[in-house]
């Protein structure tokens, strides 16, 4: 492809805060403020239950105690916890401390202390009886139980998605192309298969926490580790009943997100004792309260029917998908749809037919939200797994399998809303992974002679870029005296490096360095409106807004200029970092047009744009993995793991690599280690990160990441996103690799040593 | 209780309360850099050196290090600044908060063994958690620090 030589765009430039990340300076929430009230919330023992009396007089007498707020004290109007574009598609169904309380961990009491010792031990002389009811754990007997998680007058929905609270629906969706029973009954072969995926935990390193005070001028101000700054202001409004203007939310830097942050986990506990006490909180969530307290991944159960012929084939695909929110509905009917959007479109090639429903329900169980994938993670899982399947059954390599049925560039994808495939490289991800990894060789079973054997397996991948038709992305660009630019963006760089790529297009449009560029953000008070960094929109939407903003600000550089030079605007163009009139020779610095400026002038050096796109590009890949298992122990090593991603172009080649293996591995974790039981009482066990085991350094074997391009025409010099898809590929791939070493194929994870062990193989 | 820590090489004395933990009371004197990641020493976030040999600071009591010397990253920038530049090139501090303690720990690493192999900077820095890198760019960055090293060294022979 012939593609322009780019100056910064494309470069693996290195991220703008990471020098001061890697010296340890203090850049975090709980290292910028201080002298704040320390805030600790009681949680309830009991997965649902009624409280029935609250003593706080003897927490209140502790030494350093500040107050202590009960369900008495918090006002009776619902809200969501959901960072969404308004109105959201999560219910309104919270309050800040309900006597209705509905998971084990939900919120019974605020208190604010002078310090922690004093909060910890105030914790302990709360006296609350409960009538404890008989909670709902099982997500499969949700639906229409008996047992109402949310048996509330006042509960609520703004859209109108099949939620009915008394019935435990947070939401239903459906969609179909074709006549998916008559393809089926004419199918040579039809798999039906069930899987189940648990609520993995993001386990960012930095747990959830939030600092709140009264400003100058006596509005809220929160500096919390989110990734929605503008959706936090709506929510703490809608709370805590005061107007959005009344509020400023700001973000520092974040200790990483991966969605969890798109969920206002705490921010309402230090704001409201702030409202209450006038004074400055701070609540900061252990790592337990951020295990099962926090907004992991939706559990779901998947039934795929994949019906193909003996050619191999792939004409139907059916996905049924029941989710499970937990005890609150946030970003519960969103994610579901997923499942099915981004895996049926994989085999558009192919596809006669396809039909996809999904139920989204209430249990006492933690609360779900956004996890990286956002539902495509579960959904590829089982229809991967499945594909792989038929190419067991058939006989057929998987990925010969692939190349026969797989979304190719230019296709409409019906299972995709009818979005063309504008750029697409998928057949040269796989054939690329397969070169890389050396497919061939790796496939076969391989007995290593010392009860070990290796095997190998694939899976792909789609996601999208942006949400289509709802995401805005805006930023202001200003030119500062020196002719250096101030970038003011309202999306939020969790570690992603988005303040530097979208500080590298700045430098490309305006024909400067990335030095030059300086980013602020995210801040409501500042900022323009962005709905803030998830799924996999801030590249693809806010980078089109950086684009704009920098054809407006040329325009007005060129203006201030003309009024310097005496001459008509149009006589003027921008070139090479200056403004130039062609017809005379005359040009002007940048640092000559911000001096003229600021004397005598009445137009502002900057520019702001806003962008939404009515498509979402999905970007896709590709990954294989080695294993080594041990038979006797049921140990799986992962050896090798090969993918190759089309995000369409990167701009920051480094940073995409990054992404992809830092997905890889939590896909790799996902697949075989996290796990999340609970105890018949609903407390779920893994509670830390000696329980919830996160993949290590030896975990991961070695990994590889290689790139196709493909041009995206409506994205920013032809990017698309990476943040999310990454995820996606380990669990199928290790899993196909698992029933080639073993016979056996493992529809729930994750696939530990003891299930392998356990298992027995199939017919 | 009066402790006294050789803290950055400045002498601190403080009277604190006998379960004080050693990052709680390094964090209260100014060092912000280290983290705590978790309650369960799973993480090493908060990997701090006493006497020059690294501990995890969330479950050290401050008073174990009355009277030694403890450096957090705050006291090392100059022998930091060595290498993670090269950590930086690979864009693998990502998010940043489990950097202080990976950093710390690799300088433990390097000071012990100058010329670590793959596998024994893999091993050394096994208890150093990242939920955002995938390791492989940090391990990356490690190794390019070492070639230039070898480079240099070979430059000047």
């Amino acid at each position: 492809m012939n593609r322009p030589e780019y100056q910064s765009v494309g470069k693996s430039v290195r991220k703008k805060d990471a020098m001061q990340q890697l010296l340890g300076k203090p850049l975090y929430t709980e290292d910028i403020v201080r002298d704040a009230l320390v805030v600790k919330l009681l949680r309830s023992p009991h997965a649902n239950a009624i409280v029935e009396t609250i003593d706080t007089s003897k927490a209140k007498k502790v030494a350093g105690v500040v107050d202590v707020f009960t369900w008495e004290d918090v006002p009776n109007e619902r809200f969501s916890n959901a960072g969404q574009t308004y109105p959201e598609t999560s219910p309104y169904d919270r309050l800040i401390i309900d006597r209705h309380v509905r998971f084990v961990g939900d919120v019974v009491a605020i208190v604010a202390a002078e310090n922690e010792a004093a909060a910890n031990k105030a914790l302990e002389r709360i006296k609350v009886t409960y009538d404890v009811l008989e909670p709902v754990l099982d997500f499969r007997t949700a639906k229409d139980n008996p047992v109402l998680v949310h048996p509330e007058d006042n509960w609520r929905m703004l859209c109108d998605l099949g939620g009915d609270n008394t019935r435990n629906l947070v939401g239903t969706t459906a969609d179909e192309g074709g006549d998916i029973e008559a393809v089926l009954a004419d199918c040579d072969v039809v798999l039906e298969r069930t899987y189940h995926t648990k609520a993995y935990n993001q386990a960012m390193m930095e747990t959830f926490r939030t600092y709140t005070e009264l400003d100058r001028y006596g509005r809220l101000h929160v500096i919390s580790s989110t990734q929605v700054v503008f959706h936090v202001r709506r929510i703490l409004s809608n709370a805590l009943g005061i107007p959005k203007g009344r509020i400023r939310v700001e973000k520092p830097r974040i200790g990483g997100g991966f969605g969890a942050k798109q969920t206002a986990v705490c921010e309402v506990y230090p704001a409201f004792v702030t409202m209450k006490t006038g004074r400055a909180a701070m609540c900061v969530y252990t790592r337990e309260e951020s295990q099962t307290c926090g907004s992991p991944r939706h559990e779901m159960e998947i039934t795929v029917r994949l019906g193909a012929n003996n050619d191999g084939r792939i004409r139907a695909l059916g996905v049924t998908t029941l989710s499970n929110s937990g005890a609150y509905g946030e970003h519960g009917w969103a994610t579901v749809g997923l499942t099915g959007h981004k895996s049926i479109p994989l085999y558009t090639g192919s596809l006669e037919a396809f039909k996809f429903t999904a139920n989204v329900v209430y249990t006492n169980m933690q609360p779900s939200g956004a996890y990286r994938g956002f539902g495509a993670t579960q959904g590829q899982f089982a229809v991967e797994t499945t594909v792989n399947e038929l190419a067991e059954k058939l006989g057929r390599d998987p990925v010969e399998l692939r190349e026969q049925n797989m979304v190719r560039e230019g296709m409409e994808m019906p299972a995709y809303f009818g979005e063309i495939a504008n750029a697409c490289a998928l057949d040269r991800c796989l054939k690329h992974c397969a070169d890389m990894f050396d497919w061939k060789a790796k496939y076969p079973v391989r007995d290593m002679g010392n009860g070990k054997v290796r095997a190998a397996g694939v899976g792909m991948s789609m996601q999208g870029s942006g949400i289509s038709g709802i995401d805005v992305g805006s930023v202001t660009i200003k030119l500062n005296d020196d002719g250096t630019y101030m970038l003011i963006i309202g999306a939020a760089d969790m570690g992603t490096g988005c303040d530097t790529i979208l500080a590298q297009m700045v430098a490309e449009h305006m024909d400067c360095s990335v030095d030059d560029v300086s980013v602020f953000g995210a801040d409501t008070d500042a900022s323009p409106y962005d709905s803030g960094s998830y799924a996999s929109s801030t590249t693809y939407v806010t980078g089109m807004a950086v684009q704009k903003a920098c054809t407006q600000l040329k325009e007005r550089l060129c203006a201030i200029a003309a009024e310097a030079l005496e001459c008509d605007a149009n006589e003027l163009s921008f070139e090479d970092g200056r403004v130039v009139r062609e017809a005379t020779g005359e040009e002007m610095s940048l640092v000559d047009v911000a001096t003229k400026s600021q004397v005598s002038n009445c137009l502002a050096p900057e520019a702001t744009a806003m962008h939404s796109s009515p498509v979402s590009p999905p970007p896709f890949m590709v990954g294989m993995a080695e294993i080594e298992l041990d038979r006797e122990t049921g140990v799986v090593e992962v050896l090798n793991y090969a993918s190759v991603v089309d995000c369409g172009i990167p701009i920051n080649p480094a940073l995409a690599r990054i992404q992809a293996e830092g997905g890889i591995v939590q896909g790799i974790g996902h697949t075989l280690m996290e796990d999340v039981t609970r105890t018949p009482k609903g407390r779920i066990r893994e509670s830390n990160l000696f329980t919830y085991r996160l993949p290590t350094r030896l975990d991961t074997g070695h990994i590889h990441v290689e790139f196709e391009n493909s041009y995206e025409p409506t994205g920013p010099f032809g990017a698309k996103s990476i943040g999310e898809i990454v995820i996606n590929t380990p669990a199928p791939a290790i899993t196909q690799a698992i029933y080639r070493a073993t016979g056996v194929w493992h529809r729930e994870l994750p696939i530990l040593p003891e299930h392998i062990v356990l298992a027995k193989p199939e017919e | 209780m009066e402790i006294k820590i050789k803290l950055n090489g400045t002498m601190v004395s403080d009277d604190v309360p006998a379960d004080t933990l050693l990052i709680d009371f390094v964090r209260a004197h100014g060092c912000l850099s280290v983290k705590r990641g978790c309650e369960t020493s799973s993480c090493g976030l908060c990997t701090v050196l006493m006497d020059d040999e690294p501990v995890l600071s969330c479950s050290t009591l401050a008073a174990r290090a009355n009277g030694r010397s403890v450096h957090t990253l705050e006291g090392l920038q100059e022998e930091a600044s060595e290498f993670v530049g090269f950590i930086a090139d690979q864009g693998a501090e990502q998010c940043g908060f489990c950097n202080p303690g990976f950093v710390m720990n690799t300088i433990a690493l390097l000071r012990e063994n100058p010329d670590p192999s793959d596998g024994e900077i893999l091993a050394y820095l096994s208890g150093n958690l990242c939920r955002c890198s995938g390791y492989e760019g940090q391990l990356r960055g490690i190794r390019a620090f070492l070639n230039s090293r070898h480079e240099e060294g070979a430059n000047h022979e």
